[in-house]
């Protein structure tokens, strides 16, 4: 993946498997956010194989997407409609039943008198915990998740640790970036490290690793990374799920 | 796809009825924009009559322009683009649901605006119907040209600047048509404003089509 002349990814190869929460984690520019919007199928990869969901992110980026519960920096969410409105729309364009948009709502703990509220006027984290539910509405195949926790309260933290959770129980895939180790560690079966554009695994601390950490970490197959040179792109790659 | 189109236009409609942008913004500074030509033109009142139907089509299409910034502005706000590409819409479906809303509201421009040169030029109008008809095929030319330049634009940081230079040349075509309807309609000149009608309609079935084929890439690569 290339940001200009440079490479944002020199070249790394992760490997999720279904049922598994993978915490990415990195110093500040190291490109979790960019392998993230790779793996959404936001960006295109410059070169090296990117599977996603079985799919060929050279060819096919289109099929993937809407399979994808994607958490980035900005919301996607309308200032202009209400919290509602805004479930509404984001779950009638992704063909989700009432129900089911109902369902992600009252989980994230936006229903009710919030669900009138303009989205412009919310807070931060109630403007992620909208933004949370319009992703699981869909229940998506595949999490990725930017930073989850960012402006949430504790409860809004509890959930979605228990989010991350349940995706990967129910035979999901997660992949998590965030800075804050001491919270999703205990929620994700692996840690990798993104730095200097390549993906290390690394083994989860042990004093907080949960909730099978430490059989995930004995289980776990190691990342395949590879480093490329300067003009190399990173690939991910799953024949499973990721 | 029509369940799209229309989930995408409701959802632009909605939101200009909450912010009403386009009432209170867009037709606004269209009056604006006449009330200054009249100022310009006042001392020669014949000369204000002939050249009613051009300035008229000046100030719809520089509103206009306001009205596609708004447009796209709606989706690149907190990365709702984004969420479009990932929502599996389809892209030819954003397009023609973007272009209804963004059509519905410069009608609304252009009528406000027509009052106005009734009003303050004191138009006459000849040939309702070819007024009517000519006025509809502009618009939907210009809201169809919108879109797609538009999308082109989506990501780009310069937009506000770089979309009046690249779409106002676009809609030259659609200015001298225009005008040259209004013209046979109001009476102003001796010419048959139907063909003209015919070249408005052409172009927006021309952007019509290109934004249904090209909007996909846009989005993708803007």
């Amino acid at each position: 993946m290339l940001l200009g002349r440079f490479p944002a990814l020199a070249g790394a190869t992760l490997q999720v498997e279904a049922g598994e929460a993978v915490l990415l984690q990195g110093p500040n520019g190291a490109g979790k956010s960019t392998l993230l919007r790779l793996c959404a199928g936001l960006l295109r990869p410059e070169r090296g194989d990117a599977f996603v969901l079985g799919r060929d992110l050279h060819k096919d980026r289109r099929s993937v997407r809407n399979r994808i519960g994607y958490v980035g920096h900005q919301s996607m969410l309308y200032d202009d409609l209400t919290v509602e409105e805004n479930v509404r729309f984001w779950g009638r364009a992704a063909g989700v039943e009432r129900a089911q948009q109902d369902a992600a709502a009252a989980r994230m703990q936006i229903e009710g008198r919030l669900f009138d509220v303009p989205v412009g006027r919310l807070s931060a984290g109630q403007r992620r915990r909208t933004a949370i539910a319009v992703a699981a509405a869909r229940r998506p195949e595949l999490w990725l998740l930017d930073e989850p926790h960012a402006g949430l309260d504790q409860s809004g933290r509890d959930i979605v640790d228990a989010l991350i959770t349940d995706a990967a129980a129910a035979g999901g895939a997660v992949l998590v970036a965030s800075h804050e180790l001491d919270r999703v560690e205990p929620v994700v079966h692996r840690r990798v490290t993104i730095a200097g554009g390549t993906a290390t695994e690394t083994p989860l601390d042990v004093t907080t690793a949960g909730p099978d950490a430490s059989s995930a970490v004995e289980n776990a197959r190691p990342a395949d990374i590879t480093t490329g040179g300067l003009d190399a792109s990173s690939a991910v790659e799953n024949t499973d799920v990721v | 796809m029509l369940s799209e189109v229309l989930l995408i236009a409701g959802k632009d409609l909605r939101i200009e009825f909450r912010s009403r942008v386009a009432l209170n913004q867009v037709a606004p500074f269209a009056l604006l924009i006449l009330i200054l030509f009249g100022f310009a033109l006042d001392a020669d009142r014949a000369s204000l009559t002939t050249f009613t139907p051009g300035l008229y089509w000046v100030a719809i299409l520089l509103s206009s322009v306001l009205a596609v910034h708004r447009s796209v502005a709606v989706e690149a706000g907190e990365g709702a683009r984004e969420g479009l590409l990932l929502s599996g819409l389809r892209p030819a479906s954003v397009f023609l649901g973007k272009t209804v809303a963004l059509i519905a509201q410069i009608l609304v421009v252009a009528i406000v605006l027509l009052g106005g040169v009734v009003i303050f030029y004191e138009a006459t109008i000849d040939d309702g119907v070819l007024l009517v008809t000519s006025l509809v095929g502009a618009v939907l030319g210009v809201g169809a040209a919108g879109t797609l330049y538009g999308a082109l634009l989506g990501g780009q940081r310069a937009r506000e600047t770089i979309l009046p230079i690249l779409l106002l040349p676009v809609l030259a075509p659609v200015l001298i048509a225009a005008t040259r309807a209004f013209g046979d309609a109001m009476g102003t000149v001796a010419a048959d404003g139907w063909p003209w009608t015919s070249l408005l309609y052409a172009f927006a079935a021309l952007y019509l089509a290109l934004g249904v084929l090209a909007h996909g890439v846009l989005m993708e690569e803007s």
